[in-house]
């Protein structure tokens, strides 16, 4: 049967275990850093292909900006999500905006303290912003919590590579920092999945 | 090797250091910047020079200048500033002085919107600056492409004494990709012509069997003319008309009889390919997507991806036009290289897929073209 | 005995190929080629170390007839071009010559961020007072009441201070000369290519065939002797009332300071970058 639907239509032309990941938040949350951690894990650590693009208003705080991971294993062709298998939303506005071609039974994890309204009936609520006050006393780890509830919850890269590339872009002397944070979000994501 | 994630415009500023460029001047622009941001870096380090100059139009003369003492040179902008480039850029042109300038299209006119992603400037770049004159652009699909056509954009204005544009998309230019990135040991570089006769002798202007004339770089002991006057084999101006004439021909002719090595493309399934695709810079991703789909569905579908947009493929996109059906020619512009595809291949043939919102075309819009009948 | 009189200006000219220039007769332009040459003939300069570069206008076609490596730029853009050569060839001398359209409308900018960045350039920019080679149209230099082409009711718009401004903008050597007092020019320019930084030498001059035709000044050589009546030394302007002073073209050398110019300063950064690649490679 011949799907009319246009993003159904897409999500049939994905490459050979293409994945497709979005993250977005406030402009300011580090989301498109998350971004580009996400796709060093997956092209460098673990060997695959990545790409990796962005979208953020001009201004450099606020509003709502993403970034969008793609991961496969051989080509890819195009570079920006079609049908996300798996969205992070750590604003409402975020949640709100980029939600709408998160793929049938897709993923979406949202800090449960910043996203009341959701756009479908299933979702993770992590307090992601509150994990990082907890784990680190620092807000601005957030993005590296919310990347360790979602490697936690996907695998969509190997856990040595995503606290690979944590590390790798940490500032010198934010190395336990970073690693506090990503430990919360997986081992939140650890919680999850035993519920 | 390295192996990174590398963003499109760090890719362009390696491709230059690898090329063997030491020069850059340039002017803040979204969503350019990085390329500039890169070289202030890796410049100083090679012993090259970087500098920020007060604008658009003064960048473009410095990268002249620099070009003129000897140095590869570039500089990047986007579309406000490469509007300003132009009258330079013809100055290049004219004085034949090698130089790369990198134009991250972003939406326009005007200010437009400034981080998202255009292919609007496809026309201004081959006709932005007055008069008739030839122009080589490349644009790149993918961030080790950016490398790679950055290298080829500097060994064609060195060899052809031409400035080249690079006519890359925000979506390029911004994109992180996965990258082995060569050690510039290994990048071939191509060298200017030296004057290998004594000054006496020498005319920078003059005939020669390629029709790039040898280059002295001020300082080499040739003391020489240069003008954005039309000027006679000495570099002096003239109002000779057969003088006039000899210049516009052979600046021309030296492009033209070399269209087999300066136009770069790909090919992909063209051979009995009822459909062809002919698609450039960000929007040949989206096109690869759709021909797959298309294929998975039985169609004949080929894809031609153009990585030399001027001087256009025509010989290429004329023999196709005879073997296909239907020519679709996706751009995120309201139609600008889809103006030489019809010329060559007749309006009927074509289709158009357009969108200038800023938004990448889907593969699903392309995915249509090909379906429609 | 200079080399200029054993050799003969000849030397440093394009005569045999370039000349008649496009110069009208009684132009003050060429005076101000001829003390370029006396001052590069003086400082025994190599013509294969000398740039010569320019914009458009009278002024802009000057270092056609003159052999040494010359460019004629873009209107406004020498100093931006001169920029870019001489960063890429630092040992050349380059000097840039412009007139005031040229220097201070269309390429108003580049004059300012040159002379701010102390980049290692000589400018000199021939001042008179009108848009010379496009017919006599005011220019940013232009007195206050005078007319010109597109001015024909008199110019209201006030004149910038070339000099002043240069040393506003930060440049390293302001001097003031005319073409009626040319031996002066000669050394002022001589002083001006051998300082460091940027160096500007405004040459007062004039246009007898537009803007004096149209405003009855006379003939050029009625022109020259209004500089010659209307110019005073800086010292004597020094004991002049402010007022007095106002009125008058003010000769000599306007600022003279050191400073370091561009190149050694950007050499600071090659030198800070290795040093950084080296601290992170150890």
């Amino acid at each position: 049967m011949p799907d009319k639907n246009a993003s159904g239509n897409a999500s049939k032309l994905t490459d050979t275990g293409r994945i497709e990941i979005r993250l977005a938040g406030e402009g300011g949350q580090g989301m498109i850093l998350a971004g580009i951690i996400l796709a060093e894990a997956a092209a460098i650590y673990d060997g695959k292909n990545a790409v990796q693009t962005q979208s953020y208003g001009p201004e450099a705080r606020g509003g709502a900006s993403k970034a969008e991971v793609v991961i496969g294993e051989g080509q890819l062709d195009y570079p920006e999500v079609l049908n996300a298998d798996a969205l992070v939303a750590l604003s409402q506005e975020a949640c709100d905006r980029y939600a709408s071609n998160l793929k049938r039974g897709g993923l979406l994890i949202v800090d449960a303290e910043k996203v009341t309204r959701l756009p479908v009936s299933h979702a993770v609520k992590v307090p992601v912003a509150d994990l990082a006050l907890q784990a680190t006393g620092k807000a601005i780890t957030a993005n590296v919590v919310a990347l360790g509830v979602l490697v936690g919850l996907t695998g969509v890269v190997s856990r040595q590579a995503i606290e690979k590339a944590v590390l790798g872009r940490a500032p010198k002397g934010t190395e336990e920092i970073n690693r506090a944070a990503l430990k919360a979000g997986l081992d939140s994501a650890g919680a999850e999945l035993h519920l | 090797m390295t192996l990174k994630l590398m963003q499109g415009n760090e890719a362009v500023a390696m491709g230059a250091l690898a090329a063997g460029c030491r020069f850059y001047a340039g002017y803040p622009i979204t969503p350019s910047t990085e390329i500039a941001e890169v070289l202030s870096r890796q410049l100083p380090k090679l012993g090259g020079k970087f500098i920020q100059m007060e604008d658009e139009i003064a960048s473009m003369a410095a990268i002249i200048g620099a070009s003129i003492g000897g140095l590869k040179s570039m500089t990047a902008t986007s579309g406000p500033g490469f509007s300003l480039m132009q009258e330079n850029l013809g100055y290049a042109v004219m004085t034949e002085t090698p130089c790369v300038v990198a134009n991250v299209q972003r939406l326009g006119p005007s200010t437009g919107q400034p981080t998202s992603a255009s292919q609007g400037d496809v026309m201004q770049a081959r006709w932005g600056t007055h008069g008739d004159h030839p122009i080589i652009a490349l644009s790149p699909t993918s961030v080790p492409q950016a490398f790679d056509l950055t290298v080829t954009a500097f060994n064609f204005s060195e060899k052809y004494r031409t400035p080249v544009i690079l006519l890359l998309d925000e979506v390029i230019g911004h994109m992180r990709e996965r990258f082995d990135m060569p050690d510039f040991e290994n990048v071939q570089r191509v060298e200017r012509l030296g004057v290998n006769v004594p000054p006496e002798w020498y005319k920078p202007y003059g005939d020669s069997v390629s029709d790039v004339p040898p280059m002295a770089n001020f300082g080499d002991g040739y003391r020489y003319h240069v003008t954005g006057l039309f000027h006679d084999p000495m570099g002096y101006p003239t109002q000779r008309l057969d003088e006039i004439e000899a210049w516009i021909q052979r600046v021309n002719r030296k492009i033209e009889r070399n269209l087999d090595e300066i136009i770069l493309t790909e090919a992909d399934g063209l051979e009995g390919a009822q459909t062809v695709v002919v698609a450039y810079g960000a929007t040949v991703r989206s096109a690869r997507h759709a021909v797959k789909l298309a294929r998975q569905r039985r169609h004949k579908v080929g894809l031609l991806s153009l990585l030399t947009i001027w001087p256009f493929a025509e010989a290429e996109v004329a023999r196709l036009a005879q073997n296909c059906r239907r020519i679709v020619v996706p751009e995120m512009n309201l139609g600008q290289l889809a103006l030489e595809v019809e010329r060559v291949a007749g309006r009927s043939k074509v289709r158009r897929v357009n969108l200038a919102n800023g938004e990448m075309i889907h593969p699903q819009m392309i995915l249509e073209a090909i379906e429609a009948h | 005995m200079s080399r200029l009189e054993q050799h003969s200006a000849y030397n440093y000219l394009r005569h045999t190929k370039k000349f008649p220039n496009v110069w009208c007769a009684g132009c003050g332009i060429g005076i101000v080629m001829g003390a370029l040459i006396r001052a590069i003939d003086h400082l025994e300069l190599d013509q294969n170390d000398v740039a010569l570069v320019s914009g458009i206008g009278c002024t802009g076609r000057m270092p056609v007839y003159m052999d040494f490596n010359t460019m004629h730029t873009t209107h406004g853009r020498a100093l931006a071009f001169a920029t870019g050569l001489k960063l890429a060839q630092p040992r050349l001398k380059v000097i840039v010559i412009m007139g005031d359209g040229d220097a201070l409308a269309i390429g108003g900018n580049h004059f300012l961020h040159a002379a701010r960045r102390n980049m290692d350039l000589t400018a000199i920019v021939v001042n008179n007072a009108i848009y010379g080679m496009t017919g006599g149209q005011y220019s940013p230099t232009t007195p206050i009441d005078l007319r010109a082409t597109t001015a024909p009711y008199g110019n209201v718009e006030p004149p910038i201070p070339v000099g002043e401004l240069a040393i506003a903008a930060g440049a390293a050597f302001v001097a003031r000369g005319t073409v009626y007092h040319a031996v002066e020019l000669d050394r002022l320019i001589a002083q001006a290519i051998q300082k460091e930084g940027f160096s500007l030498v405004e040459a007062v001059s004039y246009c007898h065939t537009t803007l004096g035709r149209i405003n009855k000044l006379g003939t050029a050589g009625d022109m020259m002797n209004t500089i010659k009546n209307n110019s005073v030394t800086l010292s004597a302007a020094e004991k002049m009332s402010e007022e007095d002073r106002q009125a008058k073209i003010v000769r000599g050398v306007l600022r003279d300071v050191e400073r370091p110019g561009y190149l050694r300063l950007y050499d600071q950064v090659i030198e800070r970058a290795i040093a950084q690649e080296a601290s992170h490679a150890g």
